[in-house]
């Protein structure tokens, strides 16, 4: 870093330090405001008033809010739990879990520890508080209006559990089936020098950049008619694809083949081929080999390509918006149909807070997995 | 690695994609030359109200369509020739927009409005995807190492965001007088309404794109910035070069590879704009061409879907894809068979 060639001004220093804020405000402003909004009665949201969307006197006057102490009191918990997570609960996790299998460790650890966040922030925090506000004089008053009611209609009274749930299923299986089937494709592609395999990975290419709708208007028929054309095969109880998650996550896992073949063979690559080599020599065949040697190493590869298969079944709209019945609809067609009818300014609200609770997930996603997302982005690229 | 256990290892994957890309293609291409419809036939229908002093009866003819024994409906598969790609198409008005030279007319054909969009979207974006990516990669590179991690997880935020979710968040910041329509009012003083014409939705949709891209390319570069030769960079000042210079000379030259690498993914991208017309509820103003097939397969008002003129619209969109890329990857293929 103090190669000369890295000196800089200071005038250029203050603009692009300048511009990297300007950035940050740019991309983290529409989520933060929204979140925002998503806790105020309709009112105070769209409010064109910055101030009074933040303060929400409406709000504050119809269902309460935050005082001083609930801000100081919640911020300090909050410091505390992600110092924790971050210094004590690595050293705990690999202190308890059995030796190389630390993924189960941190499976329990996190899930304990997402668990015990949840009760005292539900639980515990606004019991303590409750006693601790009249105490308080003036501090204890509500300052900033603040209401869930959006969240529970969203969650309790509009059914979105059940497509969360409906997500949480085709996001899964697509996961799981595309890692398994894309890891050996992706093995058998690294490791062949084939004429054929260059031209099967050219093809996958092509094939992704095929617009969805494309494909989609190939499936449409067929799955709503599948009763018909499979009933030769499966008699009286063949199946109307139609409608079906399973068909769904299907027809996802096949559209994110292309990309995860394209991934997971650059980052086979970077095994080195003497490792399998090895084991050859020593006698085992190419599946004992890819068994033995390969799957132990490849999990960082893996784990980066479920997260990108993980976002696109997970922010998928055009597919399951179209092969979905209403009964097994997915969180984003679902915000969409909600967005639609529509009518009152606290319906508005409401599809805001349905949007934020659509983003907090893929919000953990990016704090825990951040280095494998760049790595993956990457990945592709600098090796052509 | 044998042939065979090659195949036993791709064998899955390539099943799923012939099954549920390259078969879906096929059909979607004999779809586009055939039609089905339902088989209808005229029935005398008298219907009775009860009225004073006798029944009221009204007997009329109606289309009805036919049943079988089941009570379902009967189709019928005729082959139609480019019929559907007319539909889609619309020569005709086509000609005559252009014998008028009427660009208000040609806008009001679906085919090519969606067209015009999905083309300007795709090469008004490119650049300044490009542009805003570098400019970051740029700045993160120049900052300090302490505030590298935050930014880029606040970076990633826009990129992983789902789109739709992604484009209905600005539209919220703009919808009546929501936040900043009123900073735009109160510094242009004027009455704006984001949402009443046509261009101020495409520019927020060019907007939306921009940011939810930028990241990516942001990353990808940040990362060749982290391979850029030092030795080659300090040579370069020896020799006198100013910042700018090495920049343009040094450093954006070992970029290029990662530009083109953008580019085509950008391009691929971009030309399925569909997301955003969702997100911002354009579709009144604003058609891209991934929106139009999507709307032939929506049912209409009887329930059915215009799966024929779905496939003409998704066979025109990929002919579109194909030229559009054959510009950068015939630079990749020059590249390949260069090395």
């Amino acid at each position: 870093m103090s190669s000369p060639a890295n000196r800089q001004p200071l005038g250029l220093k203050l603009v692009s330090n300048g511009f990297l804020a300007l950035w940050c405000l740019v991309a983290a402003f529409p989520i933060v405001w929204i979140t925002v909004m998503s806790f105020k009665s309709p009112l105070d949201a769209f409010d064109s008033n910055p101030i009074r969307v933040i303060v929400g006197p409406r709000t504050r006057d119809i269902a309460g809010g935050l005082s001083i102490l609930d801000i100081v009191l919640g911020l300090l918990l909050a410091w505390a739990l992600i110092r924790l997570a971050l210094k004590w609960l690595p050293g705990q996790v690999r202190a308890l879990s059995p030796e190389g299998r630390h993924w189960i460790g941190w499976g329990v650890g996190g899930g304990v520890f997402a668990l015990a966040t949840l009760i005292l922030f539900t639980v515990i925090l606004p019991a303590a508080l409750g006693v601790l506000n009249p105490l308080a004089g003036p501090l204890g008053t509500d300052v900033i209006g603040l209401t869930t009611e959006h969240y529970r209609a969203v969650w309790v009274d509009r059914g979105f559990t059940r497509n969360f749930a409906n997500s949480m299923v085709v996001t899964c299986g697509v996961v799981i089936v595309s890692l398994t089937v894309g890891t050996l494709a992706g093995y058998g592609l690294a490791r062949s020098g084939s004429s054929f395999a260059f031209w099967l990975l050219v093809v996958a290419l092509i094939f992704r950049a095929l617009p969805h709708s494309v494909l989609v208007a190939g499936y449409l028929p067929y799955f709503i008619s599948s009763s018909e054309w499979l009933a030769p095969i499966f008699g009286e109880s063949a199946p109307t694809l139609y409608g079906k998650p399973w068909a769904v996550i299907a027809v996802l896992v096949a559209i994110n083949q292309p990309f995860t073949i394209w991934m997971l063979r650059s980052f086979f690559q970077n095994i080195p081929q003497e490792l399998d080599e090895a084991a050859r020599v020593d006698g085992c065949s190419h599946f004992q080999a890819f068994w033995r040697v390969i799957v132990p190493v490849m999990w960082p590869g893996v784990i980066t390509t479920g997260l990108f298969s993980f976002l696109l079944a997970y922010n998928d709209f055009l597919v399951t918006s179209l092969l979905l019945d209403a009964q097994n609809m997915t969180m984003v067609p679902a915000i969409a149909n909600m967005f639609n009818r529509e009518t009152t300014a606290s319906d508005e609200v409401q599809a805001i807070a349905a949007a934020v609770s659509i983003t907090a997930p893929l919000f953990l996603l990016v704090m825990v997995f951040q280095r494998q997302i760049v790595s993956g982005l990457t990945a592709g690229a600098v090796k052509g | 690695m044998k042939r065979k256990t090659f195949m036993i290892f791709v064998g899955p994957s390539v099943f799923m994609m012939l099954l549920f890309i390259a078969a879906p293609l096929v059909s979607v291409l004999w779809q586009s030359f055939h039609l089905t419809q339902p088989i209808y036939t005229q029935v005398e229908v008298e219907t009775c109200t009860p009225g004073f002093p006798a029944q009221i009866c009204t007997t009329e003819t109606q289309i009805r369509p036919q049943l079988d024994d089941n009570g379902k409906i009967i189709t019928q598969t005729t082959f139609v020739g480019l019929q559907s790609y007319r539909n889609v198409l619309e020569p005709e008005r086509l000609r005559a927009a252009l014998d008028a030279g009427s660009w208000d007319q040609l806008m009001n054909l679906r085919f090519w409005s969606a067209l015009r969009f999905t083309l300007v979207f795709t090469i008004l974006t490119l650049p300044l995807v490009i542009g805003t990516g570098l400019l970051i990669a740029l700045a993160v590179n120049n900052t300090l190492q302490r505030i590298k991690g935050p930014v880029i997880f606040i970076s990633l935020l826009p990129f992983i965001i789902t789109p739709v979710i992604g484009a209905l968040s600005i539209r919220w910041l703009f919808i009546g007088d929501g936040i900043l329509t009123a900073a735009l009012e109160s510094w242009t003083g004027r009455d704006i309404a984001m949402f009443a014409q046509g261009w101020t939705i495409e520019l927020m949709m060019y907007l939306y794109r921009v940011w939810h891209v930028a990241p990516f390319a942001f990353v990808v570069f940040y990362a060749g910035l982290q391979t850029v030769n030092q030795d080659a960079v300090e040579a370069a000042l020896i020799d006198g070069a100013t910042r700018f210079q090495r920049l343009r000379y040094v450093i954006i030259p070992h970029l290029m590879p990662l530009v083109v690498f953008v580019t085509i993914i950008h391009l691929m991208d971009a030309y399925r704009v569909f997301e955003e017309i969702v997100g911002f509820s354009a579709s009144a103003h604003v058609l891209s061409l991934q929106w139009l097939t999507y709307e032939f397969l929506l049912p209409d008002g009887t329930g059915s879907r215009a799966i024929s003129r779905a496939s003409a619209s998704a066979m025109l969109t990929m002919i579109g894809i194909a030229i559009l890329l054959a510009f950068p990857l015939r630079r990749v293929w020059r590249d390949h068979k260069g090395r």
